[in-house]
């Protein structure tokens, strides 16, 4: 082997590794798929962004003591301390009816909590919101709420985020439950910084 | 041409190095201990099964090894949560008494960097402990020694599983100390600003199923809630 072959095996291992390297700082390894976010601009610097939630399409789990479970074959857990704890999943979609997150949404009643309905809202590329709702609805069936916490682009967010369910008369086969839609609409402004 | 077949050899052979060197890094060091050993404050320990048959559910979009839980539960198919894994599981505590509910979303992280040993997932906690409270637990995690460990092992075992006793913390963020942030909602934590850290605890692994024996553990800092402004 020739000096000059040698010289170009070394430059080789060289530039493999400075490929690999480039490779994996350049090229993203994970690239969530977005949607365009459909947000109204307040007065205040604030904004307003509408979710929904299609039913029954949309809810992926339906569980708690004693009430009928999604999907049937779930079992719920038959422990005292949940009480008349509720869990439910489901995929939430933006105001053009496009999926972008999952949710969760906790009720019940406990000794420390008292009534408690909770939203988790997760939408991957984007953060993820936490409410807490009043736990009775209004006398328009609506319940509001304060922002707890927010992460990434909601982060050092704060407002209110409102709850509304609504029936849909749509002459559907409802086998899988009732026909409607919850309708979650948030309203965040950015904390002044230092407050 | 004379000189273009050790190159390419040497190119393959480069990235090759690399990639061992990479993978069996000594410079990046998992968290075998927690942050919150030292804090020295009171801390609630919370545990949950990480194998998906013993959760109340857990779905995925599908595809993955690890395989949705019941078996009719609607998968995660739509491209914006195609990278989203949802589990619904019990927490218990330290003696293996139930505490509440607790619901985990698991998004893999466009800030992963192997490069850095980092296979990031950004993860929230949604926790409802009827006797305690309820909270919410924003965290980034690093699986890379979760995989470099037990994932990959399993994978190039002749029995495409793993057995041993690995524990890690997997919580990498997003404070500087690398904990979870903690927003309490109700109860003793309404209003409460803390940290956690989420632990693995593995014993067997298959590279068909995913976790065969495998507990999570999330240990929050107990403080007292802070003052309404």
């Amino acid at each position: 082997m020739g000096p000059l072959v040698f010289k170009s095996f070394v430059i080789g291992v060289l530039s493999g590794v400075v490929l690999v390297a480039c490779l994996l700082h350049f090229v993203p390894v994970v690239d969530q798929h977005r949607e365009a976010s459909l947000i109204s601009v307040q007065a205040n610097g604030g904004n307003t962004e509408s979710f929904h939630v299609n039913l029954p399409d949309d809810r992926i789990v339906l569980g708690g003591a004693g009430k009928e479970v999604i999907p049937a074959n779930l079992e719920w857990p038959e422990v005292a301390v949940l009480g008349d704890a509720q869990a439910e999943l489901f995929k939430i979609r933006n105001r053009n009816d496009v999926v972008v997150g999952v949710a969760s949404r906790i009720s019940g009643t406990g000794s420390a909590t008292g009534n408690v309905v909770e939203w988790t809202l997760h939408l991957p590329a984007r953060g993820t919101l936490y409410a807490n709702l009043q736990p009775l609805p209004d006398e328009g069936g609506s319940r509001s709420g304060r922002l707890r916490a927010g992460t990434r682009e909601f982060a050092s967010m704060q407002g209110s985020i409102n709850e509304r369910t609504r029936a849909i008369e749509d002459g559907r086969d409802n086998d899988s439950g009732p026909v409607g839609r919850i309708e979650l609409v948030t309203a965040l402004v950015r904390e002044a910084e230092g407050s | 041409m004379r000189y273009a077949l050790p190159w390419f050899a040497g190119v393959l052979v480069g990235a090759l190095l690399f990639l061992v060197v990479l993978y069996y890094n000594p410079l990046a060091n998992g968290h075998a201990m927690s942050p919150l050993a030292v804090s020295g404050q009171p801390l609630v320990d919370l545990a949950y099964s990480r194998v998906p048959a013993e959760a109340i559910a857990y779905t995925n979009n599908g595809d993955k090894r690890l395989k949705p839980y019941p078996e009719k539960i609607g998968e995660l198919w739509e491209p914006t949560i195609r990278k989203t894994s949802v589990l619904v599981t019990l927490l218990s505590d330290g003696s293996g008494t139930a505490r509440g509910l607790g619901v985990k979303f698991a998004s893999e992280s466009e800030r992963t960097t192997l490069l850095k040993g980092e296979a990031l997932i950004d993860s929230a906690w949604h926790v409802f402990l009827p006797d305690s409270g309820s909270l919410f637990i924003d965290q980034t995690e690093n699986m890379w020694f979760y995989v470099r460990d037990i994932v990959l092992p399993a994978r190039w075992s002749s029995a495409d599983s793993w057995r041993g006793t690995w524990y890690g913390v997997t919580t990498a963020g997003p404070t500087a100390l690398g904990t979870a942030k903690v927003a309490g909602g109700t109860g003793r934590f309404a209003d409460v600003a803390t940290e956690a850290v989420e632990a693995i605890n593995a014993r067997a692994y298959s590279a068909l199923q995913g976790p065969v024996s495998a507990t999570g553990s999330l240990t929050i800092v107990a403080v007292e809630p802070v003052a309404q402004q």
